[in-house]
Order: C-alpha cells, then sequence, then structure tokens
C-alpha cells in the first residue's frame, strides 16, 4: 500500500483546496494516510456487502413462483456481483490488492453490511429485501455520487442507476402479495416485521456514536450524517407501506408536524452490535459459502492463467506474427 | 436479542487457499453507440484479452450500455505527473479562445 509519510505541506494544501472546491480527489493525488485507509476501508466494506449480498437472494432463485420472478431475480443477483467488482476496482485504485481484499475479507478482518446475516425465510423476503434493504441502501448511495473520492463516487453513479430497478422489483412483489391471499398478505407483513428494524439499523450508529462521521463528514467523504440518512429512508417509505397497506413494526412511529418528519422508535442497537461481532444468525454461514466458492475456484483460476501463458508462448514461437497478442507484460499488475 | 447458533457437528471454519491467480489488471472502454468515442468506465482483472473483453462485457454492459468494447491492459497506461499539472496544462493563452476577441455588435453572430 503506498504510504506518504511526512506529507510535504503543499500536499496537504494542494487536497484541502481541492476538497473546498469540491473537486474530486483521483488516485494519483497525492492524499493523506487516513483518508486513504478510510476511503480503502469503506469502499471494501461496500464491495463485501454487494458480493456477500447475493447469498440471501440467491437462496431464493431455484424456488421464485413464475420464470418471469426468476429471470428478474438472476438479472439481480448478478448486478449484485457486477456491483462487487465495480467498487472492487474502485479500492484498488488506492493501492490494494484484489487478493488483500478477499483475503480481509474471508478471514473477518473486513466487514460486510450486517443485514445480510440475517436469513430469507420467504418469497415475501425477496420483496422486502428490494423495497426496504436497496431502498435503505440507495438512499446512502445517492449521497456517495458526490462523495470526494472520484473512482468512489464514479461507481456509485453506476451502481444508483441498477439499484432503481432493484427497488422497484422488490415493491411489485410485494404490491402482488398484499393484492393477494390472505395467506399471501400475512407473508408480505411478516416481511416488512423482520426487515424492517435491520433496514434502519443499515445506517449505522446514531450519529452521537458514530467514531468516523465528523472526520468522514470533514474529507466530504459522506455528506449527510447517519441519522439524517435515515430520517429520509423513514420519511420516504412509510406512505409506501401505507399504500401496501402494511403495519410498520413500530408503535412510536408517527409524524410530526413542527419537524415536519416522521418520529420514530429506537433501535435495538444491542442486537445490530451483537451481529457486526459475528453473532447474527448466518454470520457463519455466509463467509463460510464464500470461502468454499472462493477455495472451489481456485482451480477454475489457475487453468485459466495456464491457457493465457500457453497462449502467450504459442504466439511468440510464431515469431510474434500476430501483433494483438505478443509482447504483452502478464506479470506487471501494478497500476500506472 | 443475542443469537447463539451452535455449530454443526463437525462445523468447522474452512480454510482459504488459493489467489487471483496472478490474473492482470485491463482497463475498460466502451463505445456507447456509433459515432461515440470509446470511453473509460472502469478496470477488471483477467488472465488474457479475450477473457478481459468477454467479462467487461458481463461486468460493463449489462443493459445495452455500449455497441463496442476495448480492454488494455493496465500496466500499458503511461500516464501524466499530476503535480506537473501546471506546466502541462497551462490556462494562460486565453487569445486561443473565440470570447477572446470582440467583434462590433452589429456584425451579428460570428
Amino acid at each position: 500500500m503506498t504510504t506518504t509519510e511526512q506529507p510535504p505541506t503543499d500536499s496537504m494544501r494542494r487536497f484541502d483546496e481541492l476538497l473546498r472546491a469540491d473537486e474530486k480527489i483521483e488516485p494519483r493525488d497525492w492524499m493523506p494516510d487516513e483518508y486513504r485507509k478510510t476511503m480503502i476501508r469503506q469502499i471494501a466494506q461496500h464491495a463485501h456487502s454487494e458480493v456477500i449480498g447475493q447469498q440471501p437472494e440467491g437462496n431464493w432463485i431455484t424456488r421464485a413462483p413464475s420464470l418471469r420472478r426468476k429471470a428478474i431475480l438472476m438479472a439481480k443477483v448478478q448486478d449484485e456481483a457486477g456491483h462487487g467488482l465495480y467498487l472492487y476496482a474502485a479500492a484498488e485504485t488506492l493501492g490494494i490488492s484484489r487478493d488483500e481484499l478477499n483475503q480481509l475479507l474471508h478471514t473477518g478482518r473486513q466487514k460486510y453490511s450486517s443485514i445480510f446475516n440475517y436469513p430469507t425465510l420467504s418469497w415475501a423476503d425477496i420483496g422486502a429485501i428490494g423495497w426496504l434493504v436497496d431502498g435503505a441502501a440507495i438512499t446512502n448511495q445517492v449521497m456517495l455520487t458526490r462523495t470526494s473520492y472520484g473512482p468512489y463516487a464514479r461507481a456509485m453513479v453506476r451502481i444508483c442507476k441498477e439499484e432503481s430497478f432493484h427497488q422497484r422489483q422488490g415493491f411489485e412483489i410485494m404490491v402482488t402479495l398484499t393484492r393477494g391471499t390472505d395467506e399471501q398478505k400475512a407473508m408480505a407483513q411478516d416481511a416488512l416485521d423482520r426487515w424492517w428494524w435491520p433496514s434502519l439499523a443499515m445506517f449505522g450508529p446514531p450519529d452521537a456514536d458514530s467514531t468516523h462521521t465528523e472526520q468522514s463528514m470533514a474529507w466530504k467523504i459522506k455528506l449527510e450524517t447517519n441519522d439524517e440518512l435515515r430520517q429520509k429512508f423513514v420519511d420516504m417509505t412509510v406512505p409506501q407501506a401505507d399504500h401496501l397497506g402494511l403495519r410498520i413494526p413500530d408503535p412510536d412511529l408517527v409524524w410530526n408536524e413542527e419537524r415536519g418528519h416522521y418520529d420514530f422508535g429506537e433501535i435495538d442497537w444491542d442486537d445490530f452490535w451483537q451481529v457486526v461481532k459475528g453473532n447474527g444468525p448466518c454470520n457463519r454461514e455466509r463467509i463460510a459459502s464464500k470461502v468454499r466458492a472462493w477455495n472451489d475456484g481456485a482451480w477454475v483460476r489457475e487453468a485459466a492463467a495456464a491457457h493465457a501463458e500457453r497462449q502467450r508462448r504459442r504466439a511468440a514461437g510464431n515469431g510474434g506474427s500476430n501483433g494483438r497478442s505478443s509482447g504483452r507484460d502478464r506479470d506487471t499488475e501494478v497500476r500506472r | 436479542m443475542s443469537y447463539d447458533v451452535p455449530p454443526i457437528e463437525g462445523e468447522t471454519d474452512p480454510e482459504v487457499v488459493g489467489t487471483t491467480g496472478g490474473h492482470p489488471l485491463w482497463e475498460v472502454f466502451v463505445r456507447a453507440s456509433r459515432g461515440l468515442n470509446h470511453v473509460h468506465c472502469g478496470s477488471l482483472h483477467a488472465p488474457d484479452a479475450e477473457t478481459a473483453a468477454r467479462n467487461a462485457r458481463d461486468v460493463y454492459t449489462r443493459r445495452s450500455e455500449g455497441v463496442s468494447v476495448w480492454v488494455v491492459p493496465s500496466a500499458a497506461i503511461h500516464a501524466s505527473d499530476p503535480d506537473d499539472r501546471e506546466s502541462w496544462f497551462d490556462s494562460d493563452k486565453p487569445y486561443r479562445h473565440p470570447t477572446f476577441y470582440e467583434i462590433p455588435d452589429e456584425v451579428g453572430h460570428m
């Protein structure tokens, strides 16, 4: 990882100027070590979340209720893989390698969003995830399209365009269920009951307890606080639940005319921290599945590398007559 | 609420093996439609150019974002130094811009 020990004051001044002018920081710009570390941690956690997030939904692909729903769910899960890849690529511009990122996830030294440590128990959960979990993610990601690190912001623009489909397909599932039989309505309500609070917790600890918020705001990594984003999400989602005829599982939820916002109850932060610490219902299963997939894929990666190497040798043996495939240096993986 | 999920009998944390296999990094450029330039849109790892192009299609053009894809080994890109920007990208020649010149109003649009 690139580190700069004693920042020349010119570089620091230039960095501050760029931030003040709302310009982006780009990979080859000087940046404080702490900014780089924070950025790597945040982008990596985001990338890992997209990748692990494939599991709870992938769980329902074989049991989707129609071919239409199945095709949609496959497209969505494939998008999550793509989002993970955009984000890993963005993280790598900061000088960390893909292997390191994988290792950090596989050994539990980097986290992913705790929301994916809850199980998807019924088909209605696929609707609730799209509507609530992707809805919460979009609220955060729309802000991040304006974040100060260029590659991260650009990845977010791409991701936000695609997430809109995710939320709408989830809401459509909820609409269909709530217009269905009593049993289907009950399924939809049950899914909302289980996903509501974890979705609110996705925005992270309250501002008063958030260790990173202040510095992240100063660096324009975050432009709104956890509590502001959470409020935005609640205000947006309550009327949607009303439209569905579903009851949000919060007795304290009430419109506050004076604030122009909904008041809502206290999140169970003990539960949140339990899940963050690895004691959620699916933590071990998620990582074990990820590591198994990684290990099982090792031979494919090795075979692909061996094939590429052989093609290269063959092309070189032909005197490099094919100009397109000769003269590449496969071992230089260092960017710029 | 706390979840206490006991390990299944014989369940152990799997050992992590292998690496990305040294697949190099490629920069991906996509032409959105005929008549436009290929524009950089991201990067990916792949063992060779052919695989890189195919993966670029899957990763960066799932919604008809393009009609053509280029992949270039990242190591092949030589970039200018951000510290040289002032000497490289000077902005002190306003006479190179049309707005530098005053044209009498009665001449109209030029």
